[in-house]
């Protein structure tokens, strides 16, 4: 009785250190303690489990933890920060895994090995975990998939495909509903799971990669929500807490990044940009006519620039660009030009991407400016330089009400005096759509790889200092 | 678990998630990425589930389920938790 005491006190302790360590992260100055409070949290909380008089046989929860915790360590250790989306899906897919074993294993327990029967209440919140659970596991394996490649990353959609997903809701439904009145014969609860992984699988199928930052953190948020689903599984109120911040979280983000695009979360879950954009493409039929520039000449422009704004996009990320980036900047500033970064919220895989490159970079935070706050000094500036951007610099989504972006919050790089994009070919970007903005007068295309291009203007550009 | 418990439960769910919202809608962008791995690796607290599931003495479905809920949870956590420390890392003030 008394040690149950101790381990209520010390969930209590843990989730008010959970909560502070949330808090602190929310501020660059002490973000870094209050990631620490959490993971010592975490440890409160763990060890206060190990008390429970459940909890008999320690060797196995030793060696298992220890394999884990190795798995973990050294995952987020090779991790590159270009990588981070994929890191982030995957061990969220690991989270709801997680919170479908245990609820799958508390229903077997009280189901089929303790003389008990399964309270109505309990079963519910046992098939809520599950589903959760299951989508956020296999809608993550395939968000992971699609941002590794493995997986084409385009939307995929098919005919009836929102037609099944309803029947597959239903029959969700219905297969609960005969765990709850059965719940000694497991074939239900093998249904509800199957259910749940297929509907994980077909619910990110269909979006395309530009909205990835939107999947990420709804997937984040279902991470959440499962673990506090579990808790109401195990009666437990530090899961429940903890669950809900996540969820909170996820959500918030989700918003954020919504509203960036200026669509509706519905609308991103019933599958992307891809169908209407070839209906688009089609229609606009005008053959784009872009201006080329070389290195020397991009260099020579940079020289006689006294401010400049870069937009960076998934391409620097990819070329992984950012450290020569970062050698432009300071050799601009050297020469007195002022540098800021434009950051669009969706530029990127995931939200704050762009700003976790950057500060990798070593480039001070303080020079990333948030779109609203940076959209109208475009118009007083020498050069805007787009590296591996697309969509979110596309003016067509101010101009063209017959785009699919129309209306979507973008970059005023166009009204800069002078536009350099850098990037590969024209290929469209992910919304795939054309970019008239490439066809503007004041737009100059530096074809090439983002790292190579950037890395020849940096030294063109030193030639030039000391000549 | 009867009614009256269930209601305490639900109080919890309820004021936690007025708390999370909040403390996450001041986040700024720039620590977005963090953020989310760092909520991540605290959705992890299903170890805590996984451990009371898989600390039974005798070997069962139910431990077996519990003890991969505790190799998952525990990755996720460990995983989640350093990466973020890495990302926050860079976050310091340039002199």
């Amino acid at each position: 009785m008394e040690k149950d005491l101790l381990i209520k006190i010390a969930y209590l302790i843990a989730s008010v250190l959970f909560i502070v360590g949330i808090k602190m992260l929310g501020k660059t100055a002490t973000a870094r303690r209050g990631n620490t409070l959490s993971a010592v949290a975490m440890l409160v909380a763990v060890l206060a489990t190990l008390l429970d008089s459940q909890v008999l046989s320690f060797t196995e929860i030793f060696v298992t933890i220890l394999i884990g915790s190795a798995i973990g360590l050294i995952a987020a250790r090779r991790v590159e920060m270009t990588s981070m989306p994929e890191m982030v899906a995957i061990f969220n897919g690991f989270g709801g895994a997680s919170s479908v074993l245990v609820a799958a294993s508390e229903y077997w327990r009280l189901a089929h090995e303790a003389d008990l029967s399964m309270p109505v209440v309990v079963g519910v919140t046992v098939v809520i975990s599950i589903i959760i659970g299951a989508v956020t596991f296999t809608g993550s394996m395939v968000a992971f998939g699609k941002l590794k490649g493995l997986i084409n990353g385009r939307s995929v959609t098919f005919g009836g495909q929102h037609a099944l997903n309803a029947v597959l809701f239903v029959a969700a439904l219905a297969l609960s509903v005969m765990v709850v009145l059965n719940p000694n014969d497991e074939i239900w609860m093998i249904g509800v799971i199957g259910v749940g992984l297929l509907l994980g699988i077909l619910t990110v199928i269909p979006i395309g990669g530009a909205d990835m930052p939107v999947v990420i953190s709804l997937l984040n948020s279902y991470s959440g929500i499962a673990a506090c689903a579990t808790g109401f599984v195990l009666n437990n109120q530090v899961l429940i807490i903890t669950g809900a911040l996540v969820g909170a979280s996820g959500i918030i983000l989700t918003q954020i990044m919504c509203k960036a695009m200026n669509r509706s979360l519905i609308n991103v879950l019933l599958g992307g940009f891809g169908q209407t954009s070839s209906g688009a493409a089609a229609a606009g039929g005008e053959e784009i006519v872009v201006k080329e520039v070389g290195v020397e000449e991009t260099a020579m422009l940079f020289d006689s620039a006294s401010s400049v704004i870069i937009v960076p996009g998934y391409g620097m990320a990819v070329a992984q660009a950012q450290h020569v980036v970062r050698e432009l900047t300071d050799l601009l500033e050297k020469r007195g030009t002022s540098v800021k970064f434009a950051i669009h919220p969706v530029a990127g895989r995931m939200p704050g991407h762009m700003n976790v490159l950057l500060a990798e970079a070593n480039i001070p935070y303080d020079k990333l400016i948030e779109m609203d706050h940076i959209n109208d000094e475009f118009a007083n500036t020498d050069i805007a330089l787009i590296i591996g951007a697309n969509d979110v610099v596309n003016p067509a989504a101010r101009t063209n009400p017959g785009s699919p972006i129309f209306g979507m919050p973008v970059l005023n790089a166009d009204k800069a005096r002078t536009v350099i994009v850098c990037k590969r070919g024209m290929s469209a970007g992910y919304a795939g759509i054309e970019n008239e903005l490439f066809g503007y007068p004041n737009c100059l295309m530096l074809f090439g790889d983002a790292k190579s291009s950037m890395t020849k203007v940096v030294s063109e550009l030193k030639e030039m200092v000391t000549a | 678990m009867n009614a009256e418990s269930l209601l305490v439960l639900l109080y919890v769910l309820v004021l936690a998630s007025f708390i999370g919202f909040e403390l996450i809608s001041k986040v700024p962008p720039t620590l977005h990425t963090p953020l989310m791995s760092g909520s991540n690796a605290i959705s992890g607290i299903t170890i805590v589930g996984a451990i009371v599931a898989s600390g039974s003495l005798h070997w069962s479905v139910s431990k077996g389920l519990g003890i991969a809920a505790l190799l998952l949870a525990t990755l996720n956590v460990v995983g989640g938790y350093v990466v973020t420390d890495r990302m926050l890392k860079m976050f310091k003030k340039k002199k």
